[in-house]
Parts: C-alpha cells; structure tokens; sequence
C-alpha cells in the first residue's frame, strides 16, 4: 500500500485517502498549439518502468492536489511536494537520483 | 507434429504415455529472419500463427523475455465476448469470438472454448440505456446480443441477487454465444501450430535494442546476441512503452495493474459469465469449481503485477453483495498483470514511425477474448501493410481525432 506525506496539509496518507491524478508536469497546450503538442497533452505518457513523478488528490483529507514521486517498479515512495511547480525541487531530484544511481531529471512532455 | 486424438490417447495409455513429444521445439536463435514478433503471448503467436497460415511467412521467429503465454496471457478470467459499441471494435472482436469457436480443430489443441454466455448486469438506469443503446448496435453489426430483463437474469443465474439494496439488478446485456476458453491452452496451441510451420519460439530471451538503418528497422539485440529482420513486431501489452522507447518513439499508454482471484472448489452453481461494470466485479466458474473473479484496474502506473489490497476488497464486496451466496468462500490465489491503457480503451495495432516496425498494443483489460482476430489482423497488416480489421486502429488517430471510443461504452470491466 501507497503512504504519502502531503505536502498541504502535512498529514500522512495511505492510497485509500487519496485519488491518483496521473502523470504530472504536463504542459496544457491551447487553440494555438500544434495537434502534435495538443496529442502529446492529452495523450502521450511518460509511462516510465522506474522513477515516475505523478498528481495525486488527498480526497478524504485536506481536499489538495499535490505531487509525488514514485518508482513503478518497487512501489518505492520517493517523496512528495506541491504541485505549483514545472520542476520538482532539487533536494527530492538529488534523493532520487542517490536512490538509482545513474537516473537523471529529464524535461518531461 | 504428432496429432492429439482420442486414438492418440489410447495409444500412449497402452504404452505409459511413452511416446508424447514436446509441443514445440525451443531452438537457438538464427541470424536473420524475415519477421521477429517480440512477445510469445496469446497476440504475438497469433500474429506468427496466421502470418504463416493466411501470408505464407513462414521464416518468423518469436521472441520472449519470460516464458511463452506466461504474462498477462497467462494471468486474465478467460472472458471472450463481443458486445461492443463502436463498429470497428464490434468487427474485430466478433471475428475474433468466431474463430474461438473452431480453434480446437483448427490447431488441434483443446482449448475448451465453452460458449456458456456473457451477461453484462445493468444495475443503474444509465446502464439499462446504455446497454440497450449497445444491443441496438449489435442488431446493426450482425453480433447476437439481446437486453433482458431481470426475472430471465434471475433463470439463467439461479445465485444472482436482483433485488439488492444498493444496486438492484434492472436487466441484462445478454451475449448466448461469448464464454470462456482455456487461456494457457489457447498460447500452447497456437505455439505449436507456429513450431510444426517452422517458426522458431524463442523462450528466456529478453530485447535489449531495435537497431535501426535509415529510418527502417534492421533487427533487434537480444540477451542471445543480435538478430537481423526485415519486419519486427511488437505484441508485449504491459511493456510496449519500453519497446516503443527502444524503437524511438512514445506511446498514448499507460501500464497499470489489473487484478483477479479465484475461490476454492465448489459444486457447480453457475453456468454463465456475469459482470457488473457498475460495481467493479465479474465471476464465472471454471471447470474445475472455482470461482473466477476480476476486479477494476488501479488507478496509478504501476509494473509490479501485483494489485492493491483495497481494490480486491472492493471487488469482492461488490460481489457478495451481487450473489450472497459466496459470502464465505475462501480464496485461493491472487495476482495481478500489468495491462495497457489507451486513452480511448480501445487498442492499437498500427504501423509506427519507424518503417517496418508494427506494434499491437493498448488492449487494456480485454486482450484475451481477442488474441484470434488480434493476431488476424496483425498479421494482415503486416503481410500487406493495410488490413481491413486494423486500420481504424491506427497509432494517429489520437493525434485527428479518430477515437473509438469504448471508455463510456465497456467501462472498466472486460
């Protein structure tokens, strides 16, 4: 079973608490954007076997979206932060990348 | 290949089953081939099975990371039905539930095809329109479905429980002619149908690359060296975003975990499929007694064929709640398979960016009922580069628009 920490309202969670969002970092494209860039938001996913950075929801908590970041292999929590962010902060990349020598933070979508 | 018959059985009874042979041969990698399908599932041996059959190739090599049919094949509650909204999924999945039925004598292998009926419970009133919008359909599609109502759910399911408190059973989506089949057999027939054509299965060997020259395919690396190929296929469900990131491009899929469980033994008590999509859960009884029991898939990525505890809860809550009389059966065995999610729930057999390279994938929780036409299709298209089965089932149809839109129509339940 998933727990995290929220980063909202700070409480710790189990999976039943919380409604997974999928894939975070998504750049929401507009009217303008290409179908290629529009295909790429709504459809095209990372879909990473490893590090996997995602939204989730504390339904039955404080109500927040924040961001996680998990292994989709191990089910390893890596950690959590708040979703007004492009990038996830540097001391969770640094973790991660401790954790599985060798990954590195791409710029996702 | 040595044929399976009733007289085969009783020569081998007289001599202690002495003389049986292996299925299909397990033979080392040659160099180069003119098809390598990556993935001896139930789709990637179809695809070989009727690439031989219906094209005539016959130089085809399949590779696999595990071992043959022993992933998401391997893992599923055996459902083959063809009830759905959209006309293309109707086409494919109703060749698909056609050739089951003569699969037997066609690969002579067993695969126990029981055309027992699907019944798809309608338990809102959302469902009772939805379901009777979908037999109107069907009507037009030329596949047997019928809405019933609830007393003729209640004759062909004495166990069911119509008047629940939380969700009445209203009617049903009744299919006579879906069931289920034997699924290991289905992988182990058409394995051996490949092998007597000559076709390498290629078992414990894992893809490390696709090589490409020039914008076109030129083979694959593998655990056991590299192999050269004019065509390759990808038919690996659950990973295909790995392959896919290999070959150089991404895809619309996500890999989640779907799970299911089975009881102990019992007595027969239920002689048809049930599903009830508005509460997560199906059932059917094998022929061994069991209860077989699939559950929603999770809702997060997820690739360790395991499934979360909370989601079998819920299923099986759902169910005691559907047929009382299950209330305190234990069960025996619990596993998950990672399946592939498209955004449209509908599956994607389709050319790609890289020239020669087809990839059948996105076949979600459904895939099994499917292997048949799935591999007809694959097969077809890549033979002839179209295939009239598999064309709207393009890679690009998310990029113009071109959904087939089954979310609304089969939920997430197959």
């Amino acid at each position: 079973m998933l727990i995290f920490t929220c980063p909202c309202c700070g409480e710790r969670a189990d999976e039943t608490e919380l409604s997974p969002g999928g894939e975070a970092h998504i750049e929401r494209q507009s009217v303008e954007s290409s179908d290629e860039a529009f295909e790429g938001y709504l459809f095209i996913r990372e879909n990473p076997r490893g590090v996997h950075f995602e939204r989730w929801r504390h339904a039955y908590g404080c109500g927040k979206w924040f961001n996680a970041a998990r292994c989709t292999v191990t089910l390893e929590v890596f950690g959590t932060y708040p979703a007004q962010t492009m990038r996830p902060p540097q001391d969770l990349l640094d973790h991660i990348s401790q954790r599985r020598p060798g990954w590195t933070w791409r710029d996702l979508a | 290949m040595q044929r399976y018959s009733a007289f085969a059985l009783a020569r081998e009874a007289m001599r202690f089953h002495s003389g049986w042979e292996r299925a299909w041969r397990s033979p080392e990698p040659k160099r180069k081939y003119d098809v390598v399908i990556v993935g001896a599932g139930g789709h990637g041996l179809a695809t070989a099975y009727w690439l031989g059959k219906n094209h005539g190739i016959t130089n085809v090599a399949v590779i696999e990371k595990g071992w043959l049919g022993g992933g998401n094949t391997g893992r599923n509650t055996t459902i083959i039905r063809s009830n759905y909204l959209q006309d293309p999924s109707a086409a494919i999945y109703e060749k698909s539930r056609s050739l089951y039925e003569t699969m037997s004598q066609d690969l002579n292998m067993n695969v126990m095809f029981s055309p027992r009926g699907v019944m798809m419970l309608a338990q809102t009133q959302h469902e009772i329109r939805g379901y009777q919008r979908t037999a109107h359909a069907n009507a037009l599609q030329g596949v047997d479905t019928e809405f019933i109502g609830p007393e003729r759910v209640k004759e062909l399911c004495p166990i069911i429980r119509i008047d629940g408190p939380r969700y009445p059973v209203l009617g049903a989506l009744w299919q006579p002619r879906a069931g289920t089949a034997r699924h290991d057999a289905v992988a182990w027939g058409y394995a051996r149908a490949c092998s007597d054509m000559g076709m390498d299965i290629i078992q414990k060997c894992e893809v490390t690359g696709i090589r490409r020259e020039g914008g076109k395919v030129a083979g694959v690396d593998t655990t056991k060296g590299p192999i050269d190929c004019d065509k390759l296929g990808i038919v690996v469900a659950g990973h295909s975003g790995h392959l896919a990131d290999m070959a150089g491009f991404r895809l619309p899929i996500e890999s989640v975990a779907l799970q299911a469980l089975v009881s102990e033994p019992i007595k027969p008590c239920m002689d048809v499929v049930v599903m009830a999509n508005t509460v997560h859960g199906y059932m059917s009884q094998s022929d061994k007694g069991e209860m077989v029991i699939g559950g929603g898939a999770d809702g997060y990525n997820n690739y360790t064929q395991r499934g979360s505890f909370h989601h079998a809860e819920e299923t099986v809550r759902a169910l005691v709640e559907t047929f009382p009389v299950i209330s305190r059966l234990k069960m025996l065995r619990w596993w998950g398979g990672i399946v592939d999610m498209t955004g449209d729930r509908s599956p994607i057999i389709s050319k790609t960016p890289v020239e020669n390279v087809f990839i059948n994938c996105g076949w979600g929780t459904g895939g099994f009922k499917a292997i048949p036409g799935s591999g007809w299709a694959m097969a077809e298209l890549m033979a002839k580069g179209t295939s009239s089965l598999a064309d709207s089932f393009s890679l690009d149809r998310f990029r113009e628009g071109r959904f087939i839109d089954e979310s609304v129509a089969a939920g997430v339940a197959h």
